[in-house]
């Protein structure tokens, strides 16, 4: 009989009104600053600068190589080399970036400066609530904002950190190896002719 | 006690007028009763927009606005500052007086409605003879500004929605008068207040509403069907189904003239349920015999606040007909069971009071709703749809 779907109709939205003051999992909308959906673990969306430590300047992985900048698709990246030296996550005495910027309104996100760096230095962050009033300056950031420290990588990408910290501790052994070799070479006349440590740039390639 | 509540107003509206010269007291009197409806009904739109999208949200499964003050219910405020400060964009080939017209006369009109719906005992603006035919001619002055706004705005969707409104409104204004007739048939006046006392008695505790017979009751349901696509209400919202033709006729409306249009639509619809109060389910009257102590004006805003669920519900229900169905729907369904109903109204006035009469007339409504649904559904194949790519 004509009518009986829409009765059907008007029961069904009926049970959904009432029904969605009884039983909360109906309302599947997360209230979002009171409560947050769990992220999941590979959720990234802008670079940030990883230091070790609590200096942030002494601390920085990044050693200016400019890389990054070279592979950024879109060409958000911007460093200037430092002119002096300092040591880096590994120990050697290394250049650092004296200007490291970042235009966010620019990156896509694609996570290629973090697969290109040799350093471990620039990964992905998982912060989202980055509004300004400021289109052009408020979106421009710079090495300050951008440092961000390994305890916070970790806590954001457990995995990757882990896998991150594994190879700079692989990274160390083998430099502190090398400049063990180099001191004992260095006692040793007929070993002279072995690589200096500090003049070449370590590869994870 | 009840009946100082029940006068509350009127008492007060006479004190106060009874403070101005003689000359001034009809006029301001009048001014009054105006001042009071526009910030009544203002504030049930206000209230309305909310109620409705929180209830919509709660069918959908979600919250609805609940953000802005205790439970979101200072939303309209926001929405109103927010249309207040848009900025108003008239179209370089528009009609400019006739666009501009078309909101303001909308708002007008629907106010003017709620001139003849008696609000509560002796609560009506103005008590004309002719009450039902007023209200039915400056109904259609609502479609005569939505096609003003359709036409001025030289774009082709609001020429489309303005178009596609026309057509409806004309198709379902027929059926809409035609069940109101029967009332009209049955109550014997034109005028609104003495209709309303024509539903005032009771038979044991029950009222005699016209919704309690055979002929009122489908006399109801056509005429709410018709309302809802009067008042371009889902599932009749053709005139501006945004998922075809982005806005209708107020596709180029902006800033507080789309918020005039919002309001003349919500207060169009208020009017047509007040109306529909006023016909059919007695007006300001109690339900029940014992409850006559309410004040009159609380039981007819009761039952809009009634009516509105209603609205609201069929609006989450409902999805939008197709033009074809649309028509259809009216000229060969609505039309001749408001028609059939004509008769069965006379039928029941020469018929002796009692069972019979409740067999004949019940018959009279049954019997042509099935025969006639089934003409309508004839050829219909309601089968589950295959997607050839899709699955």
């Amino acid at each position: 009989m004509l009518g009986e779907g829409i009765a059907k109709g008007f029961v069904e939205t009926a049970r959904n009104f009432l029904g969605s003051y009884f039983s909360k999992d109906r309302l599947t909308t997360v209230q979002f600053p009171e409560e947050r959906a769990p992220q999941i673990e590979a959720t990234r969306d802008f670079p940030f600068l990883v230091y070790d430590g609590d200096d942030w300047q002494a601390g920085m992985r990044c050693v200016g190589c400019q890389i990054c900048e070279k592979e950024c698709p879109p060409k958000c990246i911007y460093i200037e080399k430092s002119k002096d030296k300092k040591p880096d996550a590994v120990g050697k005495p290394q250049f650092y970036p004296a200007v490291f910027n970042i235009d966010v309104s620019v990156c896509m996100s694609c996570q290629i400066c973090v697969e290109v760096c040799p350093f471990e230095a620039i990964k992905m962050d998982t912060e989202f609530e980055l509004s300004t009033d400021d289109r052009f300056g408020g979106l421009l950031w710079d090495k300050a904002r951008l440092s961000k420290s390994n305890e916070y990588y970790r806590k954001v990408h457990p995995t990757d950190a882990a896998v991150s910290d594994a190879i700079l501790a692989e990274e160390k052994a083998k430099a502190e190896a090398k400049a063990k070799a180099a001191t004992e070479s260095k006692a040793n006349p007929a070993l002279a002719n072995a690589p200096q440590a500090g003049s070449e740039v370590p590869s994870t390639q | 006690m009840g009946e100082t509540a029940d006068q509350f107003f009127v008492t007060l509206q006479h004190w106060l007028v009874g403070h101005a010269p003689a000359s001034l007291q009809p006029i301001l009197s009048s001014l009054l009763s105006v001042v009071a409806i526009l910030g009544v009904f203002a504030l049930l739109f206000a209230i309305t927009t909310v109620l409705e999208r929180k209830g919509l949200g709660r069918i959908q499964n979600r919250y609805g606005p609940n953000r802005v003050g205790p439970f979101g219910f200072l939303q309209p405020i926001a929405d109103g500052i927010k249309s207040l400060t848009k900025e108003d964009i008239v179209p370089h080939a528009a009609d400019k007086v006739v666009h501009f017209l078309a909101p303001v006369v909308l708002v007008l009109a629907a106010f003017s409605l709620y001139a003849v719906l008696p609000l509560g005992r002796n609560m009506v603006l103005a008590n004309l003879d002719a009450g039902v035919l007023f209200f039915f001619a400056v109904s259609s002055v609502m479609e005569l500004t939505i096609f003003m706004a359709g036409w001025s705005s030289r774009n082709k969707y609001s020429l489309l929605g303005a178009m596609r409104a026309i057509a409806q409104m004309i198709s379902y204004e027929v059926p809409l008068i035609l069940a109101s007739v029967t009332v009209i048939m049955a109550a014997g006046s034109l005028s609104t207040v003495a209709i309303v006392e024509k539903q005032a008695g009771y038979t044991g505790i029950l009222p005699h509403w016209f919704v309690f017979t055979p002929w009122g009751f489908a006399g109801f349901v056509l005429f709410m069907i018709a309302a809802t696509a009067e008042s371009n209400r889902s599932p009749f919202d053709l005139p501006e189904g945004e998922s075809e033709i982005i806005a209708g006729y107020y596709t180029e409306y902006s800033g507080f003239k789309f918020a005039l249009f919002f309001l003349g639509e919500y207060l169009g619809m208020f009017a047509i349920s007040g109306l529909g109060i006023t016909l059919f389910l007695g007006g300001w009257a109690a339900p029940f015999s014992f409850l006559a102590w309410v004040p009159s004006y609380l039981w007819f805003f009761a039952k809009l606040l009634g009516m509105i669920v209603v609205f609201i519900w069929v609006r989450g229900t409902l999805p939008r007909l197709r033009m074809d169905q649309l028509m259809n729907f009216a000229w060969k369904f609505m039309l001749p069971m408001a028609l059939l109903n004509l008769v069965t109204v006379a039928v029941w006035h020469f018929l002796p009071q009692g069972v019979l009469r409740w067999i004949v007339c019940g018959l009279m409504v049954v019997v042509p709703y099935v025969l006639l649904g089934r003409g309508l559904t004839r050829g219909w194949k309601l089968e589950k749809r295959v997607y050839r790519f899709a699955e």
